[in-house]
């Protein structure tokens, strides 16, 4: 029984934390805010250090890692609110074309990203805002021996600097959803840039007329890559709330009012308090759903369900009482805040709702 | 991260798990918590600690020399599990084995040590906890039982309060005011009080539940030998500590809460609603897995911590939150039944038609009195973030 981060892992994510300590401060996160969302200098230095083939078999030139160090990277992307498509493309598009045990038609891609010369992204909601399978409407239809996918996928991240896109579909032959992978240049892509609210994130529709793809083979595939994203954004969420709570707590400690720091007065400290108290049982939530989507255990999905919720659900309600506990300073778009807010409400609506994933808690659990 | 068992620890598990099943009282104590009154049940509760410990299943890691076995916090943690899995009843010499004993091992003498720790484990000394007084509860320091030193021994006069199982207690860990002069964390010390000493009554308080489970405990120039002072003389407040340290652990003890939880699950799948069980009602549904998400973090929350303890790592701020998380969580689970009941809920647990065998109403009252034992939610969360977060003082 050893419930805990080895050393190695421990390393991985401390280094991480220096790393984007000393080159992914606000100052250089406020200006990929002002561009286009992408720290090209800092994404040189990661690939450097094999950030993004972290999960890529070693066939391909990755680590060959697993979920729970990824969660270790991520839980660090969040805590530096690091732009661009890190998490989308090294954790989550990366991790739907793991899911294909042959290198067809996805070692090219797994290469590739493992080499930092690939961004990947995920495409799956059409125009409902939901992940829920019945709201899913994508036609895919085979002609001859290529497919063909139709439809609008809404908030797609990173879609205008992706290479390739793995998108969600079905035929109407069969209620099983499947994944397809789409080049960024296939005919029959249109891609429109949205305006989002988590300028730290971009995101974009995806207009999808006859455009072709290359089918993932195997079943259940969207059930998992539900999982990977789920916990990716649960691994995010952590970091994020990590550092809001931080945020809140230092200013606490300098700011004075009634010739006291406000921090010594208890409606603050309970808020803090309410916060730690949540967020570090749900840390040890999140390495077991790392842990057993890893080992390939069968309660997997049905933590990592929980985990999600349980994170979002904090990180959105405390990322809220942060800017609270700032007061008027925490509402300008001059203090850092805002900046976790915001993708406090990017994590809890992405890859479904925390009542999404609860239902899917009681469904796995047979309520 | 392996969170397998090894082989030896499965087996250990089974050899308890049977252990269990066999021995298990079935009846006169309840799993549900009741009122201890009479003679007679805390003669049973005494023989089942006592066959307890013979088989070897009490206080495991505790040192040989005091009677444990010196074993990894593994093996008392799978006891913990199997005992709540088996419905086991709680131990009558709890305070004793979860609070006083691993205070001793830190700050007792030797003589301490082997005089009391032995007897804790064979429940022939049960032990009670001398802390709250009528004018310190949140505000435990500034108590003012006082105790004078006369010759080599401690007068004792003052009033306790609050104290849990005085009734049947053989003797109590007791804060008193040894320096009056001094800042009022400087001037406590920690002794230990036999209860059958001249000058010592005890007043049994009714509880909200209708039991009388804690009591008032006067002293009127109660004299206690002087080498009953654990730790020195006006340092009592570190030892003080360390004790609800353990407390704390032990109130919010993750164990119970899954067993409950399923307990809660059960009862909400024989509930009819608009024809169908509760648990199909979209709302209730999402509540119940919002307190399962809860349960299932604490309990790996508790494995998480174990792994500390068993790697040496000193417990940070993700231990202090074990007790307000726990406690609001068990007194959620049962309010959540209650609701779950509709107006059901409204019979107590001695009416024959009450859902589940009355536990609910019981548990639910009973729970909400360990948010307040061993410091409220409030304190916990000052707690929280004066020592965990270093926020400053307010005091």
């Amino acid at each position: 029984m050893d419930f805990g981060l080895s050393e190695e892992q421990q390393q991985l994510k401390d280094s991480a934390r220096a790393l984007l300590t000393h080159e992914c401060p606000t100052t250089e996160v406020r200006k990929v805010m002002a561009s286009d969302g992408y720290p090209r200098a800092l994404y040189e230095q990661v690939a450097k250090l094999g950030w993004n083939g972290l999960i890529v078999p070693e066939q391909f030139g990755g680590a060959g890692l697993g979920m729970l160090e990824m969660a270790m990277l991520l839980e660090e992307g969040g805590y530096a609110a690091m732009p661009g498509p890190f998490l989308f493309s090294s954790a989550i598009a990366t991790g739907a074309l793991k899911l294909v045990r042959s290198s067809e038609p996805t070692g090219k891609w797994l290469k590739a990203i493992a080499e930092g010369k690939a961004i990947g992204t995920v495409a799956i909601n059409d125009r409902t805002g939901s992940i829920d399978p019945r709201d899913l409407t994508t036609i895919a239809t085979k002609n001859g021996e290529a497919l063909r996918i139709n439809g609008v996928k809404s908030n797609v991240p990173y879609a205008e600097i992706a290479d390739f896109i793995v998108v969600v579909a079905r035929d109407l032959s069969s209620p099983e959803l499947w994944l397809g992978v789409v080049e960024k240049n296939a005919p029959g892509v249109t891609i429109k840039p949205r305006k989002n609210l988590d300028l730290t994130r971009r995101i974009a529709s995806v207009e999808l007329e006859g455009a072709s793809a290359v089918r993932l083979p195997g079943e259940g595939l969207y059930a998992k890559l539900v999982d990977i994203g789920a916990l990716a954004i649960a691994a995010d969420s952590l970091g994020g709330m990590e550092r809001a709570l931080e945020m809140a707590v230092e200013y606490s400690k300098v700011r004075e009012q009634f010739g006291k720091p406000i921090g010594s007065f208890q409606a603050l400290k309970h808020a803090a308090a309410e916060i730690v108290s949540e967020l570090e049982p749900a840390r040890s939530l999140l390495w077991y759903a790392a842990y057993a989507f890893d080992a390939g255990l069968p309660d997997a999905s049905r933590y990592i369900a929980m985990a999600k919720a349980r994170l979002c659900d904090i990180y959105a309600r405390g990322s809220d009482r942060a800017v609270l506990m700032h007061g008027g300073i925490g509402f300008t778009w001059e203090h850092d805040m805002h900046i976790w807010f915001k993708r406090a409400r990017f994590n809890e609506s992405y890859f479904g709702s925390p009542a999404f994933h609860r239902e899917r808690v009681a469904a796995l659990g047979g309520y | 991260m392996d969170l397998n068992f090894t082989s030896e620890e499965e087996a250990f598990r089974q050899k308890v798990r049977a252990f269990l099943e066999e021995n298990v009282p079935r009846s006169g104590l309840s799993d549900t918590r009741e009122g201890r009154e009479d003679k007679e049940w805390l003669g049973r509760a005494k023989a089942w600690q006592r066959k307890l410990n013979e088989a070897g299943y009490v206080a495991l890691a505790w040192p040989k020399e005091y009677g444990g076995q010196a074993m990894d916090p593994v093996r008392q943690s799978i006891v913990n599990d199997e005992m709540v899995r088996a419905r086991a009843p709680y131990l009558i010499g709890g305070s004793g084995l979860g609070m006083l004993g691993p205070t001793l091992i830190s700050w007792g003498t030797e003589e301490q040590k082997k005089r009391y720790l032995p007897k804790i484990l064979t429940a022939e000394e049960i032990w009670c906890q001398g802390y709250s007084e009528p004018g310190s509860g949140s505000d435990l320091a500034s108590l003012k039982t006082r105790a004078e030193i006369v010759g080599d021994e401690f007068i004792v006069n003052g009033q306790k309060v609050w104290t849990s199982g005085a009734q049947h207690a053989d003797m109590m860990f007791c804060l008193v005011r040894t320096d009056p002069e001094a800042p009022k964390h400087r001037g406590i010390s920690y002794i230990l009080i036999a209860m059958h000493t001249p000058g010592i009554t005890v007043r049994p308080l009714v509880q909200m539940t209708g039991d009388r489970g804690f009591n008032e405990v006067f002293f009127d120039n109660v004299h206690v030998p002087r080498k009953n002072l654990v730790a020195k003389l006006n340092e009592g407040w570190i030892v003080a500590n360390a004790t609800l340290f353990h407390e704390r652990n032990m109130l919010g003890s993750a164990s119970g809460s899954e067993q409950r939880f399923h307990r809660l699950l059960a009862l909400a799948k024989t509930i009819e609603r608009g024809g169908q069980p509760l648990t199909k009602d979209p709302v209730f549904r999402q509540r119940l897995v919002e307190l399962e998400i809860k349960v299932q973090a604490m309990r790996l929350h508790a494995l998480r911590q174990l792994t500390d303890q068993i790697r040496g790592k000193h417990p940070g701020i993700e231990s202090m939150v074990n007790k307000l998380v726990g406690t609001e969580l068990n007194h959620d689970l049962a309010t959540a039944a209650m609701e779950a009941m509709g107006d059901d809920s409204m019979l107590a647990r001695e009416d024959e038609k009450a859902l589940d065998r009355g536990y609910w109403p019981y548990e639910w009252m009973f729970s909400l009195g360990l948010v307040i034992g061993g410091g409220t939610s409030h304190i916990q969360k000052n707690i929280i973030a004066e020592r965990g977060l270093k926020m400053p003082k307010s005091r």
